[in-house]
C-alpha cells in the first residue's frame, strides 16, 4: 500500500490496463497534455496509435467509440468535463446502449467514458454539472462514481476490462485527495458497496463527490453521541440495494446524499429502492440531501449554498432521529 | 462479394459477369421489398418498414466492391443495404417479422437488421446515426492496416445532422478509410429535400477537400465507378471519399403512411416520371441490348430470385416466437461477461 493522489491512481489504471491489452484505444479531447491528470504521460509511453487527441465534436466522439468498440477495439473516450455528455448524448442513448440488443447480441461493447464532474469550483453552470441520473434512466450503462484513490483505480481497471458500456465518473474537484492504494493488480467489483463506518443510529448513504461530507457529517455527529453508518454507493448501475437495505435494516433511519439535482436524482432511486424493501424498518421518512432543482450559479457563496455539506447532513439527521 | 478494384482499373466497367451478378441482386432487393409491401398491406408485419424500391442500384453498386471484412452502416431504409452486402434475406424476413429466427432474433426488426458476420453493422432508426458509427469502424480499420474500408450509406435528410460535418472533419483529419455513399432520394420524410436543405450536399464535402462524385444513382455501372474509386482511394490509405448519388424513394417514407396521412405530398406524375428511370429495368434493357444475356438467361435469374424470396418468406413465418426473455440478458449489466 501506498498513499497516491485520486488521478494518479486513475492515471496508474489506464497505464496499466493500456500495457495489459493492446486493444485498448483512448481519444478524447486534450487527452495528450490531460487537463485533469489522469492521461498524463500516456502518450510517450503508448504512442499516437493507442492514445490521441480528437477534435471537439461529442456527437461524433461517442458515435466512434461504438464503430470501434463494434469493431474489436476497447475504447476509452474522455469527454472532460460531464456536461459534455448531453452534447454526445444521442450516440450514448440511441446507439451505444442499444446496439447490443437491436442486434440480437451480435456485438459486445467494451467501451469506458471518462468524465469529470460535479460543482465548487465556480466553473459555472455548463461545466459543474452531476448528470449521471440521466445515465441512470437509458438502460444498458453502467455508471461508476468512485470517491476514493483505491475505489478509482480498481474501478477505472473493472471498467476498461468489461465488456458493457460504461461511464466512469471522475469527482474532479477531489483530484488532489490521497488515499492508500494497493501495490498489486486489482480490480473493484462493481454493485458492491462499501461501509465507511459502521454505526447503529442512522444511515447516511453517500456516493462520488459525497462521501467526504458524509464522512465529516457522521464524524460531527459522532462527537454528539450519534453513531452514524456511512455507506458509499461506488457504482449506481448495478446498485448494491442489499448492502444499503441491511444497513437501514440495523438503523431504521437513512438519509441519501447526492449532488445530483434533486428531481429523479440517484437520490430518488435509492429512497425508492429503501421504501420498496426496507419499509418495514424504516421509524422516520427517507431524507434526500441532494442540490436543488437549479442551475449550478457561479459566485463561490451562492454555490455552497446549493451544494450539500456536512452541515447539512448533520441538521437532516438531527431533525430524523428529534421527530 | 465482388472483386477488389484497384487504383489502376477504377475507371473500367464492370464485366458481363459482374452486371448479371449485380442484376441479380438488385432483383433480389426489389423481391424481398414488394414482399415486404404485401405482407405489410396484409397486417402480417408488426412493425413499419422502410423500403427501398427504387434505390437498388446505390447499394448494390457499391457493395459489389466490398469483402466480407468491410464494414457498412446502413439507414432506416436498410434492407437494401443488407441485401447488397450479402446479408442472407430469410433471416432478415424472420427479424422483420420478429421471429426468434431472426438475424437478431427478433430484437432489432426493421430498422436495425445487422450481420457482423458479413461487415454489416446495421440499419439505423436514428437520421445520420450511422455516420459516427462508421467513422469508428474505419478507425478500427485505420488501427488494424488490412486494407479494411467502411462505408455509410447515408440520406440527403442526414445531410443536414450536425454529426455530417463532424464526420466529414474527422475523417479527412485523420485518412481514415471512410466512403460518404449518401442517397439523394428526393425527400426528407415527407418533405420535398429542396424545401429542407440549402446549397449542393457535395459542396459540403468538397469544403474538406476529399473526392466528391455526383452520379446517377438510378444507374448501376455509373455508381460502381465511382464506388470503385472511392474503395480504391480508401483501401491505398488515401483517405475518405464523398458520394452523392441521385435516386427517388418509388414507394412512400413508410408503407403505413396512406393510413395516416390526411393529404398527398408528391404527384403521381413525379412517380412515373420516375419510374422511367428504374434502375433494374434500365439494366436489363443494357444487359440485352449489349449481348451480355438473353431474355431466357434473364428470365432464368428472376425464377431464381422469386425462389428465394419465396424461401424467406417461409422461413419467417415458420419461425417461433422471439424470446421474451433475451432481453433481459442482452441488456444485463450486472456483472463483466
Amino acid at each position: 500500500m501506498a498513499k497516491k493522489r485520486y488521478m494518479q491512481a486513475i492515471n496508474e489504471a489506464l497505464i496499466e490496463e493500456m500495457e495489459r491489452d493492446p486493444k485498448v484505444i483512448l481519444y478524447g479531447e486534450d487527452v495528450e497534455i490531460s487537463m485533469f491528470g489522469d492521461t498524463t504521460g500516456l502518450l510517450d509511453r503508448f504512442g499516437p496509435k493507442r492514445i490521441w487527441n480528437s477534435p471537439i465534436c461529442e456527437a461524433t466522439l461517442t458515435g466512434m467509440a461504438v464503430g470501434a468498440a463494434a469493431a474489436g477495439y476497447r475504447v476509452v473516450l474522455h469527454l472532460m468535463f460531464s456536461n459534455f455528455i448531453y452534447t454526445g448524448f444521442d450516440a450514448i442513448a440511441n446507439q451505444m446502449a442499444k446496439l447490443r440488443l437491436m442486434t440480437g447480441g451480435q456485438v459486445k461493447l467494451p467501451i469506458t467514458v471518462l468524465a469529470g464532474y460535479g460543482a465548487g469550483s465556480s466553473n459555472a453552470a455548463q461545466h459543474s454539472d452531476t448528470p449521471y441520473p440521466v445515465l441512470l434512466n437509458v438502460g444498458g450503462l453502467r455508471v461508476a462514481v468512485p470517491a476514493t484513490p483505491a475505489d478509482a483505480k480498481g474501478l477505472l481497471k473493472e471498467a476498461i476490462r468489461g465488456d458493457v458500456p460504461t461511464f466512469f465518473l471522475e469527482a474532479t474537484g477531489r483530484g488532489g485527495e490521497q488515499g492508500e492504494v494497493p501495490d498489486e493488480d486489482y480490480t473493484t467489483p462493481f454493485g458492491v458497496a462499501s461501509v465507511l463506518q459502521e454505526g447503529k443510529d442512522v444511515t447516511i448513504v453517500s456516493m462520488g463527490t459525497m462521501v467526504k461530507p458524509a464522512i465529516a457529517a457522521a464524524k460531527m455527529l459522532g462527537e454528539n453521541g450519534v453513531e452514524a453508518e456511512v455507506l458509499d454507493c461506488r457504482t449506481l448501475v448495478p446498485l448494491d440495494e442489499d448492502s444499503i437495505v441491511r444497513s437501514v435494516e440495523k438503523t431504521g433511519h437513512v438519509v441519501v446524499v447526492d449532488e445530483a439535482r434533486d428531481r429523479c436524482s440517484a437520490a430518488s432511486q435509492i429512497a425508492a429502492v429503501i421504501a420498496d424493501k426496507a419499509f418495514h424498518a424504516l421509524r422516520s421518512p427517507v431524507k434526500r440531501i441532494t442540490v436543488p432543482d437549479v442551475s449550478m450559479p457561479y459566485a463561490p457563496n451562492a454555490e455552497l449554498v446549493v451544494i450539500p455539506d456536512a452541515n447539512r447532513i448533520v441538521d437532516t439527521v438531527r431533525a430524523l432521529l428529534a421527530d | 462479394m465482388g472483386n477488389t478494384v484497384t487504383s489502376e482499373n477504377a475507371k473500367e466497367l464492370p464485366t458481363s459477369e459482374q452486371l448479371l451478378g449485380m442484376y441479380e441482386r438488385m432483383l433480389l432487393i426489389r423481391g424481398v421489398e414488394k414482399q415486404l409491401s404485401a405482407d405489410f398491406k396484409a397486417g402480417q408485419l408488426p412493425g413499419a418498414v422502410h423500403l427501398y424500391v427504387g434505390q437498388e442500384a446505390v447499394a448494390v453498386g457499391m457493395c459489389e466492391h466490398l469483402h466480407d471484412s468491410d464494414w457498412i452502416t446502413g439507414t432506416h431504409r436498410g434492407h437494401g443495404h443488407y441485401l447488397a452486402k450479402g446479408g442472407d434475406p430469410r433471416p432478415m424476413l424472420a427479424e422483420i417479422y420478429g421471429k426468434a429466427n431472426g438475424i437478431c432474433q427478433g430484437m432489432g426488426g426493421s430498422m436495425h437488421v445487422a450481420d457482423f458476420s458479413k461487415g454489416i453493422v446495421g440499419a439505423n432508426g436514428i437520421v445520420g446515426g450511422g455516420l459516427a458509427i462508421t467513422a469508428g469502424a474505419a478507425l478500427a480499420a485505420n488501427l488494424e492496416a488490412k486494407g479494411q474500408v467502411a462505408v455509410c450509406f447515408f440520406g440527403d435528410g442526414a445531410a443536414n445532422q450536425g454529426v455530417f460535418m463532424e464526420t466529414l472533419n474527422v475523417s479527412t483529419l485523420w485518412g481514415l478509410p471512410m466512403i460518404f455513399m449518401c442517397e439523394h432520394n428526393t425527400y426528407s420524410e415527407f418533405s420535398p429535400t429542396d424545401t429542407v436543405t440549402a446549397g449542393e450536399l457535395a459542396d459540403r464535402a468538397r469544403a474538406f477537400g476529399m473526392p466528391c462524385t455526383v452520379v446517377d444513382g438510378n444507374d448501376v455501372t455509373e455508381v460502381w465507378k465511382a464506388a470503385g474509386a472511392a474503395v480504391a482511394r480508401a483501401r491505398d490509405g488515401d483517405g475518405p471519399s464523398f458520394i452523392e448519388a441521385k435516386t427517388y424513394r418509388i414507394h412512400g417514407h413508410i408503407e403505413a403512411e396512406v393510413h395516416f396521412l390526411s393529404s398527398t405530398y408528391r404527384d403521381e406524375e413525379e412517380i412515373e416520371r420516375w419510374r422511367q428511370r428504374d434502375p433494374i429495368d434500365r439494366l436489363k434493357a443494357q444487359l440485352l441490348s449489349s449481348g451480355a444475356a438473353d431474355d431466357a438467361a434473364l428470365e432464368e435469374i428472376g425464377t431464381r430470385v422469386q425462389e428465394e424470396v419465396t424461401a424467406a418468406e417461409e422461413f419467417a413465418q415458420a419461425g417461433a416466437p422471439a424470446s421474451e426473455t433475451l432481453v433481459f440478458d442482452l441488456m444485463s449489466v450486472g456483472q463483466n461477461h
